[in-house]
C-alpha cells in the first residue's frame, strides 16, 4: 500500500525531527516553525473558499478562535476526567488522547460554526459572505471576551502544552493531503466552476449553494484545527489573537502566494510569517508594510507568486443569463 | 407527448413584457428552430425553462413533470442543457475539466472516496476522462484538451459549450445563437454537430440562431417570436415565405 507507506514515513520523519529540530535552530526560531505551521493550515484552508470556490470570506480568525477556544475549554475541563478514563496508558498516551479528543471538538465546533455562517449569507448571490464573515470574526471575539470560564478579557491561561512542530506538521501534512485531494475530484472542479461563472455552474448541474458551504466547512474545520494546535503550543489564550488583523494576514498570505495555488498558500503563509517576525519592532506600521506589499503584488504579479487565477481579471460574471 | 412543454409563459421586466403567454412544444428528438429580432424574447426563453428566471404565469413540463420555479441546477440535472449566447465557459480550467465539470452530476462522488482518492474514485476519475476525451474528439477539441478554455479561439469556445451541455447528458439541448461569431465552414460543420447530437445522442434540440442557412438547413420546424408573442410556427420553406415574418425581420428591424 503506497498510501500506508506515506503515512508511516511522514510519522516517522516527523517524529524524528521533533527530537532534534528544537536543538538545531533554537527556541525563538522553534517557534517561529510551529507559528509557519499553523499559518499553512490556517492558509491552505482558507484558500479553499476564497481561491477555489472565489467566495470571499474576510473572517478566518473567527473560526481558528473557535477552534483554539473549544480545545482548550474541552482539555482545561475535561482533562481530570479523559486522563481518569486513559489512565491505563503512559503520559504520552494520555496527552495524545487529550489533544485529539480536544482537535476533534475543536474541528466540529468550527464546522458547525461554518454551517450557521455559510448556510444564510452563501445561498445569496454577491458579496454576502464578506460582510457576514467580518461580522461574524467580531462576535466571536466579543463573546470571548465576556466569557469568564475561559478568561475573559484577562486571557485564557493554564492550557496544557500538548501541541508541538510534531503535531502541527502533522496537521500541516493531513490538511494539504485532504484539500489537494477533494480539489482533484469533482468537488474541485465544482468549486472552480462556481468561482469561474456561477451561472454557466448552475446551467450544467451544478449546485452552486450546496458546493459553496461544503468548501466554506471544510475550510472552517481545519481553521478550527489550527486553533486547537495554537492553543496547546502557546499555552495562553487571548482574544486579540483574534482580532480582523489575523484574517487580513491570512487573506495577504493567499493573495501574495497566489489564489487557488495549495503552494502559493504554503509560500505566501511562510513568507508573510518571516516577514511579520522581521518586522516587529515596526507595531501597527506593519499591517502598513503589509498593505503596500500587497498592492504591488497587484500591479506586478495579480496572480500571486504561484497564482494561476486573479481577483482582478477573473472577477465574478453576475449580471444576466445571456 | 411532448417532451418538453411551455404553456402560457409570461416573463415581465419591470414594465417590459419580454415572454407573453407563449407556448412551445417539443416532441421528443425534435430538432426546432426559435427565431425573432433581436430584443423579441429568445433568451429570456431559454432563461424560464433552465430556471435562470421563474415565469409569471404558466407552467414550463419536462417528459410530464413541471418545473418551473425549481433551481437552475435541479433542472440541469432533470435533463435540460443549454448554451450561452455570451459564451460562459469556465475560463481557468481546461478544456477537458470544463466537460468533466457536466459529467458530475452524473454519478456524484462520495466525499470521503474524493478526500481519501480511494481506488474506487480513482477508476471513476479515469472513466470520467475516458468519457470527456471521446466527447472532445467528436468536437475536434481534443488536441487542445489541456489547454486553458479561455485560450481557444471563437468557434472552439462555442463548440465546447455544446460539448459540455451534452456531458451532462441531457433530454433537451438549448442551443442560444450557437454559430455567431463562426465562419462559413464552422457554421457548416456545426450544422453537422448539430444533427449528431441529436442522431447520436438522442437529444431534442431548439435552436435560437440568426444565421438563417444554419437554421433552415437544420430545423425541421421552426417557430417565430416577436415582442414575446408567436407570430408564425411552421416547416422552414412555410416561414420563408410568411407575410408577418418578413415584415418582422425588414420592418422591425
Ligand atoms: N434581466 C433582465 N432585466 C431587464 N430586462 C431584460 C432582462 N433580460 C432581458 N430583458 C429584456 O427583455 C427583452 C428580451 O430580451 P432577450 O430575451 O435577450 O431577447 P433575444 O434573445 O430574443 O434577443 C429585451 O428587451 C431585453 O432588454
Ligand atoms: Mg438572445
Amino acid at each position: 500500500m503506497k498510501k500506508a507507506a506515506f503515512w508511516i514515513a511522514a510519522l516517522a520523519v516527523l517524529g524524528g525531527l521533533q527530537l532534534f529540530v528544537r536543538d538545531i535552530v533554537g527556541a525563538y526560531n522553534y517557534q517561529i516553525l510551529v507559528l509557519v505551521g499553523i499559518n499553512i493550515i490556517l492558509a491552505v484552508s482558507l484558500n479553499l473558499i476564497n481561491g477555489y470556490t472565489g467566495q470571499f470570506s474576510i473572517g478566518h480568525a473567527g473560526f481558528y478562535a473557535v477552534g483554539a477556544y473549544t480545545c482548550a475549554g474541552v482539555v482545561v475541563y475535561g482533562q481530570e476526567a479523559i486522563r481518569g478514563a486513559t489512565g491505563f496508558l503512559p503520559e504520552l498516551g494520555q496527552n495524545t488522547v487529550l489533544l485529539l479528543v480536544g482537535l476533534l471538538c475543536a474541528a466540529i465546533a468550527a464546522g458547525l460554526a461554518g454551517l450557521a455562517v455559510g448556510i444564510p449569507s452563501l445561498r445569496l448571490r454577491g458579496d454576502y459572505l464578506a460582510i457576514v464573515t467580518l461580522g461574524f470574526g467580531e462576535i466571536i471575539r466579543v463573546l470571548i471576551l465576556n466569557v469568564e470560564a475561559v478568561g475573559g478579557a484577562r486571557g485564557f491561561s493554564g492550557i496544557p502544552q500538548l501541541s508541538n512542530f510534531f503535531w502541527v506538521y502533522l496537521g500541516v501534512v493531513v490538511t494539504v493531503v485532504t484539500v489537494h485531494n477533494l480539489v482533484q475530484s469533482s468537488y474541485g472542479r465544482a468549486f472552480i466552476s462556481i468561482r469561474d461563472d456561477e451561472i454557466a455552474a448552475e446551467a450544467m448541474g451544478v449546485d452552486t449553494t450546496r458546493f459553496k458551504v461544503l468548501s466554506f466547512v471544510v475550510s472552517s474545520i481545519f481553521a478550527g484545527i489550527a486553533g486547537g494546535l495554537f492553543a496547546h503550543f502557546t499555552m495562553y489564550l487571548h482574544p486579540n489573537t483574534f482580532l480582523f488583523t489575523t484574517s487580513f494576514y491570512l487573506i495577504i498570505m493567499i493573495v501574495v502566494g497566489g489564489l487557488g495555488s495549495i503552494e502559493g498558500a504554503i509560500t505566501g503563509a511562510i513568507l508573510v510569517t518571516v516577514l511579520l517576525e522581521v518586522f516587529r519592532e515596526f507595531g501597527a506600521f506593519r499591517l502598513v508594510n503589509f498593505a503596500i506589499l500587497l498592492v504591488l503584488i497587484m500591479i506586478y504579479r495579480p496572480t500571486g507568486l504561484l497564482g494561476s487565477w486573479t481577483l482582478v481579471r477573473a472577477g465574478r460574471r453576475p449580471g444576466r443569463a445571456a | 407527448m411532448a417532451i418538453l412543454d411551455v404553456k402560457g409563459c409570461t416573463k415581465t421586466f419591470g414594465g417590459l413584457v419580454a415572454v407573453k403567454d407563449l407556448n412551445i412544444s417539443l416532441r421528443q428528438g425534435a430538432l426546432y428552430g426559435l427565431i425573432g429580432p433581436n430584443g423579441a424574447g429568445k433568451t429570456t426563453i431559454f432563461n424560464l425553462i433552465t430556471g435562470v428566471y421563474t415565469p409569471d404565469e404558466g407552467t414550463i413540463t419536462l417528459a410530464g413533470h413541471e418545473i418551473q420555479g425549481r433551481k437552475a441546477s435541479a433542472i440541469a440535472r432533470l435533463g435540460i442543457s443549454r448554451t450561452f449566447q455570451n459564451i460562459r465557459l469556465f475560463g481557468s480550467m481546461t478544456v477537458l475539466e470544463n466537460v468533466k465539470v457536466s459529467q458530475h452530476m452524473r454519478k456524484s462522488q462520495g466525499l470521503m472516496d474524493a478526500i481519501l482518492r480511494t481506488s474506487r474514485l480513482r477508476e471513476e476519475e479515469e472513466r470520467i476522462e475516458r468519457d470527456a476525451m471521446e466527447l472532445l474528439k467528436i468536437f475536434h477539441l481534443d488536441e487542445r484538451a489541456h489547454d486553458q478554455a479561455r485560450t481557444l479561439p471563437y468557434g472552439s469556445q462555442r463548440r465546447l459549450e455544446i460539448a459540455r451541455a451534452l456531458a451532462t447528458e441531457p433530454k433537451v439541448l438549448l442551443l442560444d445563437e450557437p454559430a455567431a461569431g463562426m465562419n462559413p465552414q464552422e457554421a457548416v460543420e456545426l450544422m453537422h454537430l448539430i444533427k449528431r447530437s441529436r442522431d447520436d445522442f438522442g437529444v431534442t434540440v431548439l435552436l435560437v440562431e440568426h444565421n438563417m442557412k444554419v437554421v433552415m438547413g437544420v430545423c425541421e420546424t421552426i417557430q417565430v417570436v416577436d415582442y414575446g408573442e408567436t407570430i408564425a410556427l411552421g416547416a422552414p420553406r412555410e416561414i420563408q415565405e410568411d407575410p408577418r415574418v418578413i415584415e418582422a425581420y425588414l420592418g422591425g428591424a
